[in-house]
């Protein structure tokens, strides 16, 4: 079995995030750019199945511009096997990454697709879903847990009330959530390994997936910022600010 | 907020003012391209930053343990070490025959500033194995190589070096530990002192390279052999034997790197312990000094890596803390102490250093990598000859100045940095190593005034010299008022350092050279700390996709051009003038 990971270079962790000047995003000139956290979860999980024996291959795939190759050799680095790189410098919305990873499943056919739930720029949270939507395979998302169980996997999910088991057939796509596993450090040998390892990049038009969504981004704005604390006298005035001032009771 | 590498700045450092092209266009280094070279970096980062930052404190206020069984490292550390070892990073530089990567000593310095600045006790025990393991590559038999080399780079077996002993300490021809013929073996006896990590609980095995005296041996340093002595005998099929006679019978209670335990080490308190020859008889100090320059690299790279921890530490603190309506504040919003013109110096000092510091290091490790590697063999002795000259600079000024600057860390703390909770006393204490182990600063400058310029006749400095005028004369075509105070600046500093090269090669009595030989060092540090911030502003006028970046490094370089450099001026006249009052007053008038 091969599994299919989508890894998506972001802006770093670290970095406070900035608004550029016209407003049309996110500056990313110049700051420092790293694999989504949670794809690296993801990446981790497709390891762990491979380390236990229940698949042969681990592809990583990223869309994106050129510089995205740095986030597949991460992926390399970590021990995934091959990657493919479907190159654009255009904004990417959920359904065409879900399109694009469709035609990429349509020529490896993976018995599993691994995704992170959400990449930390847009905070999307779609690209599991619409994958499951346009093929018809089955999808279990928000995963902390997954195990092989018969043919098909037993995947433990958060859900607000609490855990909540599913089974799947296969093939599935499944989203990860922060507790599913702890990624590794990349070992130095293999981010030497990592170099030699077969990396292939698609362009966009090659693949004839139109990445249009209908989907316009425009404008993009700081968070109002926060104002300090206050503390109360009396649960009365708290009552009468709750109420006059910020109106929510 | 914990330690976060400065792999941008290293990588510019490296890349494009040392000039990481050089490097990996030579025989057997092909493989460090910037772009591997930068996926290590960050993979470091990301180790030193998320799993040694943390333990830094921890290591600080548990310390390492002694007990009759052994020592015990701080909580974590284990954990950490095994980890460190997995992940291959105590390789990185070995020889690929055993285990290792092979990568030049540029790319291993930049990756070790991270193990420092983020924990320098931790540090201490590749970087001690590491220098175990050079001096068994160089010079132990294969048999000897064979059984333990593998074992040291895999990190299982960690390495130490003994050296002092009470009476022997900069004076190594005192050493009294002895070595007895026993068979295919020796049983030495003896006590060493001052040991780092002799004893500990992260590894299955410790190697200690022991300095002895056979029974035969001449008087001084010429009777000195060197062994290998292991805590745990090693048996013939490379599995742990029999505990040998060798135990720490203490630790020591210490200004800083409280988490590195320093050992006292007794040899023989039974039968022996038992100790094979490395190399030839009467021959360790020698085999000792090979390996010196590598191992004084390391621990100026500690002096800067520090002084970059308490940067990052001091340079959030100036953001966050307010004090006063400040002058630089652009708004009532804006008034940390950063906006304070003073603070805003110590910090522009604590950072330019520190990338001068770096980059010094950086160029004298690359002048070692070309002179391993060169295919001429003319480029290959000139770089050993610029590798050795640059080393003594490295360990004495890098560690002084480090040291200087987390005073200053401490200092942009206000009383908050006298307290040990901020956590920036803690870098000042343990810098305050840094300019006493592997030689002190006064043994530095005696080896920069002897070894390296008296006796080849300062043909190493005015190499040195001739090069750093080059430099000048490309700041002087550009039309940059910046650049143009950096060539004046390092000009006269440049002038100064010759002339008071040439006063040191004259003079016939030794006493007035030893007087300012530190002083002349820091003169060395400085220009030549000048000279790559000067490389370095120029490589930045070529950078065109981030002028923010470029012109903050044109700034850095400018301010230590006009802060530290005339400093260089005065050294020339304290080391040539000073000299006579520094030793004229009777000692029973002291």
């Amino acid at each position: 079995m091969k599994v299919l990971v989508a890894v998506k270079r972001v802006l770093d962790y670290n970095v406070k995030a900035r608004v550029k000047a016209d407003k049309s995003g996110i500056e990313l000139a110049n700051v420092k750019m790293s694999m989504n956290p949670f794809d690296e979860i993801a990446i981790e999980e497709a390891l762990r199945i491979k380390e236990a024996g229940k698949a042969e291959e681990v592809i990583a795939v990223s869309i994106g511009p050129s510089q995205s190759q740095e986030t597949i050799r991460t992926a390399l680095a970590m021990g995934a096997d091959r990657g493919i790189l479907i190159e654009t410098d255009d904004e990417v919305q959920p359904l065409a990454v879900a399109k694009l990873l469709k035609h990429v499943a349509e020529k490896e056919e993976p018995g599993l697709l691994i995704v992170g739930k959400q990449a930390i720029d847009d905070d999307a949270n779609q690209t599991g879903q619409m994958y499951s939507a346009i093929t018809g395979w089955p999808q279990a998302t928000f995963a902390s847990k997954v195990e092989f169980e018969g043919d098909g996997l037993k995947v433990t999910r958060e859900v607000d009330s609490g855990l909540e088991s599913i089974q799947v057939a296969m093939p599935a796509v499944i989203t990860t959530d922060l507790r599913l596993n702890e990624p590794r450090y990349a070992k130095l040998p293999n981010i030497m390994k990592a170099k030699k390892k077969p990396l292939e990049v698609i362009a966009l038009a090659d693949t004839g997936v139109s990445i249009e969504t209908g989907l316009k981004t425009v404008e993009v704005n700081e968070p109002e910022e926060r104002e300090a604390g206050i503390i109360v006298k009396s649960v009365d005035e708290l009552v009468d600010r709750l109420r006059n001032e910020a109106k929510v009771i | 907020m914990t330690y976060q590498a400065p792999v941008r700045e290293i990588e510019f450092m490296l890349n494009k003012v040392v000039g990481l092209d050089q490097i990996n266009s030579l025989p057997g280094f092909e493989e460090a391209t910037e772009d591997l070279v930068g996926a290590i970096l960050e993979e470091s980062s990301k180790f030193c930053g998320e799993v040694l930052a943390p333990l830094n404190r921890v290591g600080d206020v548990q310390g390492s343990v002694w007990s009759e069984d052994g020592v015990t490292t701080p909580d974590g550390w284990q954990d950490a070490y095994q980890q460190f070892c997995e992940n291959g990073w105590g390789a990185l530089s070995f020889p690929t025959q055993y285990g290792g990567q092979g990568l030049p000593m540029s790319v291993s310095a930049a990756v070790q500033e991270m193990w420092h600045a983020s924990n320098m006790s931790f540090g201490l025990c590749p970087l001690l194995t590491q220098g175990a393991v050079d001096a068994l590559h160089h010079h132990a038999s294969d048999e000897l190589k064979d059984i333990y080399i593998s074992k040291m780079v895999e990190g299982t077996w960690t390495g130490t070096m003994n050296l002092t002993e009470p009476q022997a300490g900069t004076d190594l021809a005192a050493v009294r530990t002895s070595a007895e013929p026993d068979g295919d073996h020796y049983r030495i006896k003896g006590q060493k002192i001052y040991i780092t990590y002799g004893e500990h609980d992260l590894s299955e095995n410790i190697v200690h390279l022991v300095l002895a005296r056979l029974p035969d041996a001449p008087p001084g340093v010429k009777g000195i052999s060197l062994f290998v002595v292991p805590k745990f005998l090693v048996n013939a099929d490379g599995s742990i034997g029999e505990r040998n006679d060798v135990k720490c019978v203490s630790i020591e209670h210490k200004l800083g790197i409280n988490a590195s335990p320093t050992c006292v080490m007794s040899y023989g308190d039974n039968d022996g312990a038992i100790g094979y020859l490395v190399g030839k008889e009467h021959h360790g100090l020698m085999y000792m000094f090979t390996m010196m320059n590598q191992a004084r690299h390391a621990v100026g790279v500690e002096g800067y890596a520090i002084a970059s921890g308490a940067y990052q530490k001091a340079l959030q603190y100036a953001k966050d803390r307010e004090q006063g309506k400040t002058l630089l504040g652009k708004s009532e919003d804006d008034q940390g102490i950063i906006n304070h013109p003073d603070v805003r110096r110590l910090l522009m000092s604590m950072r330019s250093g520190i990338d001068a510091m770096r980059g010094l290091s950086l160029e004298c490790a690359a002048s070692f990598d070309k002179a391993a590697s060169h295919p001429d063999q003319t480029q290959r002795e000139f770089f050993q000859r610029r590798g050795e000259l640059l080393t003594p600079l490295v360990k004495g000024w890098s560690t002084e100045f480090g040291l200087a600057l987390c005073s200053s860390g401490v200092q942009i703390h206000g009383g908050m940095g006298f307290v040990e909770e901020t956590g920036a006393a803690q870098y000042y204490r343990d810098a305050r190593i840094t300019t006493i182990y592997e030689g002190t600063t006064a043994i530095q400058a005696n080896d920069l005034i002897g070894r390296k310029t008296a006796r080849d006749g300062g043909q190493g400095m005015s190499e040195l010299i001739a090069d750093i005028r080059v430099t000048i004369d490309e700041l002087g075509k550009s039309n940059r008022v910046e650049l143009q105070v950096i060539a004046r600046n390092l000009a006269s500093a440049v002038d100064a350092l010759e002339e008071t090269t040439q006063w040191m090669l004259e003079q016939e009595n030794a006493v007035l050279p030893a007087a300012g030989s530190v002083d002349y060092l820091m003169m060395g540090g400085r220009t030549v700390g000048g000279w790559l911030m000067a490389r370095s502003a120029l490589a930045a006028t070529g950078i065109t996709d981030d002028t923010e970046f470029a012109e903050a490094q044109i700034a850095l370089a400018r301010f230590f051009a006009e802060h530290e450099l005339p400093i260089v001026d005065a050294g020339r006249q304290l080391v040539i003038e000073g000299g006579e009052s520094t030793v004229s007053v009777p000692v029973h008038m002291l």
